[in-house]
């Protein structure tokens, strides 16, 4: 019961800083600055490690349908299965989670420690609103770079099945057979479909660490429990999400 | 009466002091009472030290001023106007400077001060930049304007919370345990500070602290919590011989190192 009534507050508490930072959208423009530091943090900055995971992943996808495909005599088809994955599903998906343990944490941290050392109060008696200054730019900032990361991430996968398939004595698909498996069974759709997931999942996951950040009460071991429950929250609400917006997009 | 006339320490621009009325203010948290109906006023321009033993209740007192807490009971005026009523804190600038100054540690001490005036388009960047200059001379500043508040002493950073506070032209300031922490010279040149831009520009000041000196040498009135209860209100002077033995323990303190208490401590 106790869980239920915390989980209720943190929904709650989302959703009104959610309706707070929207009332601010119209100072965006003159928040240029913000902006682009937040577009630098979410995008440039998570853009290497990405890329490595994606690579792997393309790769070890490519590695284990070339062995199971095999049996069936229909290895032909790894470019479309790993292409379809990718797109509608690991790239995002992959990219939400790592934008929840490297940029969410760093969010919550940064603002839990702005609570905890009262920047926060200092900037509510001044009548700046943390919404407008410390929530709106980053909101902003994801929406613009999770599909910039997304569409770099299926790339890379792609990427690493196509090096697998070539490379790979068992396997031992060429780059143009691959490309063009991938080509003919993947609509424009598929890749609409998980950029929209990515900029849900994102945005989803930049309002709970900012909720949670804000809502920091105690010392500095509280600023540590509000990290982990961020990106535990975070990493549930994705995979959660995931189901019933695959289902709602299908 | 005549109320005096605050002149803004940026601008010197003149407007008239703002007053201040605590009304019956109660404040529970949980089943622990931190405010028991505080009532008190203060008037336009005056420096009202607010004192008692930690955990009385003074700061909480001081956050009801500012908005920071909802009282359980009881309410706070601002020259007649409820603290809490939304768009106060638009219509009246009142400045907090926190016992830890709460500076924004990815900010310089120059940011941390053009903040405000940038949020609030207060004017051109020359404009600003002159505003927040001018704070940094009166607190003798100017050097460290490049400065992160991690390469600052404490003392510095209490004088940059002032001369952030400042910047914001208040009408009403606040200062939360000013003088803790630091040694007795940069305790007083903080304590002068206070008296001087309350003399100069007759900003209402209202200061929570546990600093006898500071209260003696600077305030107009004291005020006295203990427990969360208002124990004394009056000139500073009527402390210097206190009635209450609450209060005279409080301000003279007797340790007796014959305690039985203190046995437990010898090795």
């Amino acid at each position: 019961m106790k869980q239920l009534t915390h989980f209720l507050e943190g929904f709650g508490s989302a959703v009104q800083l959610l309706f707070q930072s929207a009332r601010f959208a119209g100072t965006l423009p003159r928040q240029r600055a913000r902006f682009i530091d937040q577009c630098y943090l979410i995008g440039y900055t998570t853009l290497p490690i990405v890329a490595i995971l994606c690579f792997f992943m393309g790769s070890v996808l490519a590695l284990q349908s070339g062995y199971s495909m095999e049996n069936f005599g229909a290895k032909q088809f790894i470019g479309s299965l790993v292409g379809l994955s990718f797109a509608r599903e690991l790239g995002p998906v992959i990219v939400a989670i790592l934008v929840a343990g490297r940029v969410g944490s760093a969010i919550t941290a940064e603002l839990a420690s702005m609570k905890v050392y009262q920047e926060i109060d200092a900037l509510v008696t001044m009548n700046i609103p943390p919404a407008r200054i410390l929530v709106l730019p980053r909101l902003a900032a994801v929406l613009v770079m999770m599909p910039v990361l997304a569409i770099i991430g299926n790339l890379i996968g792609w990427f690493g099945g196509a090096v697998v398939c070539k490379y790979v004595e068992s396997i031992a698909i060429e780059p143009e057979a691959y490309f063009s498996a991938l080509r003919r069974y993947m609509k424009f759709k598929d890749v609409g479909i998980g950029l929209m997931k990515a900029e849900i999942f994102g945005f989803v996951v930049v309002l709970i660490c900012c909720s949670i950040g804000l809502n920091t009460r105690g010392g500095p071991r509280e600023i540590g429990a509000s990290v982990t429950k961020a990106v535990v929250v975070s990493l549930i609400s994705i995979l959660v999400l995931d189901y019933f917006v695959t289902k709602v997009l299908m | 009466m005549t109320h005096p006339i605050h002149r803004n320490p940026i601008t010197a621009v003149e407007s008239p002091a703002l007053g201040v009325t605590i009304d019956g203010l109660t404040k529970n948290f949980g089943k622990f009472q931190a405010l028991k109906n505080v009532s008190f006023s203060v008037e336009p321009g005056e420096i009202f030290v607010l004192m008692g033993p930690s955990g009385s209740g003074k700061s909480v007192l001081l956050k009801h001023i500012v908005g920071l807490e909802t009282a359980t009971a009881g309410r706070v005026l601002i020259n007649g106007q409820d603290a809490t009523a939304e768009h106060t804190l638009e219509r009246i600038r009142i400045a907090l400077v926190f016992q830890a100054g709460a500076l924004f540690n990815s900010l310089s001490v120059y940011d941390n001060l053009a903040l405000y005036p940038r949020e609030h388009r207060f004017g051109d960047e020359a404009t600003i930049s002159d505003k927040v200059m001018r704070a940094l001379q009166i607190l003798s500043l100017e050097n460290s304007a490049r400065k992160f508040p991690s390469e600052l002493s404490g003392g510095m950073r209490k004088r940059v919370a002032i001369a952030r506070a400042l910047v914001m032209e208040p009408q009403l300031m606040l200062y939360d345990e000013p003088t803790s922490e630091l040694d007795p010279v940069m305790g007083a040149t903080i304590s002068e500070i206070i008296a001087t831009l309350k003399d100069e520009y007759h900003v209402t000041t209202i200061v929570v602290s546990h600093d006898r000196e500071l209260a003696l040498g600077i305030a107009d009135r004291v005020g006295i919590l203990m427990g969360g209860e208002l124990v004394f209100l009056g000139p500073p002077a009527s402390l210097r011989q206190p009635a209450d033995p609450r209060i005279a323990d409080f301000f003279h303190p007797r340790i007796d190192l014959k305690n039985p208490r203190f046995k437990n401590l010898e090795t």
